[in-house]
């Protein structure tokens, strides 16, 4: 099911503007990555590089090899709609489809990739609540709006929604920034259960976030506003915690840069 | 910081409360400034005196008089606030005016002909002496002409403006827009100059078999779809480009394909906007008349045929009636105007629920 996700000299350009440089990192299957660092390093830009979501903006483009379980994404004659098929992703604001209701939004994903059948999507809606511990609260309106659920509800639809197409890799951009403590519990617990059955990839601007999710940690930095951001140093979450390597990872998490 | 510790708690308290006008002054100053208006300008004749006069004089008073008393009893800015929300309400009354007049101008100059006859006949062997006469030929062609209108350029217009909005890339969508927006101006008489010149004179004469140009429903229709076709466009790009990009992105994550995200999630959101956009244009180009009656020509008899001969529409009509030397005329171009607004209103309220039944409760 899960996968693992090897990126060797990853380079995405805005246009002329290249915005990350040489990213070489390897994600393990059945783990939580947490990519960390100051706005603006290529954190989100490398996310979205990994489901091709990157070359959805005007002008953007990517070079080097990100290959998922030894298939390379980025070779000529790939399907993109498959590729994201295979890695769904979560967005930092929810965005629930306004005009579809909850059961709606769940199936979206495979509705519009051709399945009919009602009793698959029936129970491909529940078991994708059920996995985003939503089903108990919502399971009694699921004819109601999408958008009519709280913040933190509208972002647990929206991973209903992502893994209800049954991915096997999820990436989380920011998942949290838009929620409350307590909603932002009720998704780390989630991401704790997830991993159990897909590859999670996770962008989070709060560090004690990536220290409590997250098994393995990336720290991504700039030289300075209008450089790429590069892969400062990549290691076990605990490693880069309490005895980084490199004296940049330190001056972050400790609060002294950025 | 400082000032404010020095102040005691019963001094900040006092300094909250602020002097107000009784809510009954407002009324009392409005009676007073129409009865003094009423005096002045209605029974004293000043400036000539009339109606109108002493409806604006009773406005100026009151902004006035409102404003100074304000000003005596709350202060400047409490004033300048009145000042400001009685200038929008009377703008608001001002705006209205004019609707109000034109309904209420038609119903009461419609009703006299909104009788059985008006549905069900049309014009043909009716002469200026006689009395009934109907306009059921005229409807029919309006709901044909506008009809074909619409059917052609719904998909037109609402596939361009995606073309636009969702996948034009570069200089030729910069030129749709650009024309899109030039056609938008186009003087109605043009567009049926230009329908008379192409399809009536050098296209029609080759789908009969005596090689002779007529006049036709569908060439009005093909009019009234190049003046249709740019509000339709330019409404629909609006609203297309109103969905949140998060949308989008959503469902590409999902691995849905780009023309599957536009028609299942992108339109469906802005559908409500793109229905209004439609039933604007609808509405304008059933008020046609100028190329109507240069392509279709008009006729007093009923053709339900609008590929073949010369055919009436509700605008025409009134054009027509309102121009007629008989006593009779006029009454029927006063209902044909009431049927047109009613028949736009029922449109739109049908297109609105149309739009509104897919629509989720919120709640």
């Amino acid at each position: 099911m899960a996968k693992r996700i090897e990126a060797v000299g990853v380079t995405a350009y805005y246009g002329s503007f290249k915005a990350i440089d040489n990213i070489n990192m390897v994600i393990e299957p059945k783990s939580v990555t947490a990519l960390i660092g100051p706005s603006g390093c290529g954190k989100s830009t490398f996310l979205r590089s990994i489901n091709r979501m990157h070359e959805v903006l005007p002008g953007a483009y990517v070079e080097g090899s990100l290959t998922i379980d030894a298939q390379d994404i980025y070779a000529r004659g790939v399907d993109v709609t498959a590729v994201r098929r295979m890695i769904g992703m979560v967005f930092q604001r929810p965005n629930p489809f306004p005009t579809m209701s909850i059961y709606e939004n769940v199936v979206s994903g495979l509705r519009l990739n051709g399945v009919r059948r009602k009793s698959t999507l029936d129970d491909a809606c529940e078991k994708a609540l059920r996995a985003a511990n939503l089903w108990n609260e919502v399971n009694t309106r699921l004819s109601r709006p999408g958008a009519g659920l709280s913040g933190g509800q509208q972002q647990r639809l929206c991973i209903a929604r992502a893994i209800a197409v049954e991915p096997q890799v999820v990436l989380m951009d920011e998942p949290c920034s838009a929620l409350d403590p307590i909603s932002t519990l009720a998704i780390e617990d989630l991401i704790a259960e997830l991993k159990n059955q897909y590859t999670i990839v996770i962008v989070t601007h709060n560090m004690q976030q990536a220290s409590r999710v997250s098994d393995r940690t990336a720290f991504f930095s700039i030289d300075k506003t209008g450089d790429p951001g590069r892969l400062i140093e990549y290691a076990e979450t605990a490693k880069i915690f309490t005895n980084p390597s490199v004296k940049r990872t330190e001056d972050y998490i400790t609060g002294r840069f950025g | 910081m400082s000032a404010l510790l020095t102040t005691s708690p019963d001094q900040i308290g006092t300094a909250l409360q602020a002097r107000r006008m009784p809510r009954w002054a407002t009324l009392a100053i409005a009676a007073g400034s129409v009865l003094l208006s009423y005096l002045v300008f209605f029974v004293a004749h000043l400036l000539g005196g009339g109606l109108v006069l002493t409806v604006v004089g009773a406005v100026v008073i009151f902004l006035i008089a409102s404003t100074a008393a304000a000003r005596a009893i709350e202060g400047g800015r409490s004033a300048r606030n009145r000042l400001a929300t009685s200038l929008i309400y009377s703008a608001f009354v001002l705006a209205l005016l004019p609707l109000v007049s034109v309904v209420a101008t038609l119903v009461g100059k419609g009703l006299t002909r909104l009788d059985g006859d008006f549905f069900n006949h049309s014009m043909r062997n009716i002469t200026a002496f006689d009395a009934n006469g109907g306009a059921y030929h005229a409807i029919l062609g309006t709901l044909e002409q506008a009809g074909i209108a619409t059917l052609i350029t719904v998909p037109l217009g609402v596939l361009g403006a995606i073309y636009v909005v969702e996948y034009g890339r570069g200089r030729l969508a910069l030129a749709i827009r650009f024309f899109v927006d030039v056609m938008t101006g186009i003087p109605s008489i043009v567009v049926g100059l230009f329908i008379l010149a192409f399809w009536v004179l050098i296209v029609s004469p080759h789908l009969t078999s005596a090689h002779r140009p007529f006049y036709s429903g569908f060439a009005a229709a093909l009019a009234l779809f190049v003046l249709m076709l740019p509000t339709v466009t330019r409404s629909t790009e609006e609203m297309l480009r109103l969905v949140p990009p998060a949308l989008r992105e959503g469902a590409y994550a999902l691995g849905i394909p780009k023309w599957k995200t536009v028609l299942r999630i992108v339109v469906p959101t802005a559908l409500p906007g793109i229905v209004t956009g439609i039933m604007l244009a609808v509405a304008r180009a059933a008020g046609e008349t100028a190329p109507v009656l240069l392509v279709s020509g008009g006729n007093p008899a009923i053709n339900a045929n609008p590929f073949e001969g010369n055919q009436e529409s509700l605008s025409l009509y009134i054009y027509e009636q309102a121009g007629l030397a008989s006593k009779y005329g006029l009454p029927r171009a006063w209902t044909a105007a009431l049927t047109l607004v009613a028949l736009v209103l029922l449109l739109t309220i049908a297109a609105k629920l149309l739009s509104r039944r897919n629509k989720l409760k919120q709640g």
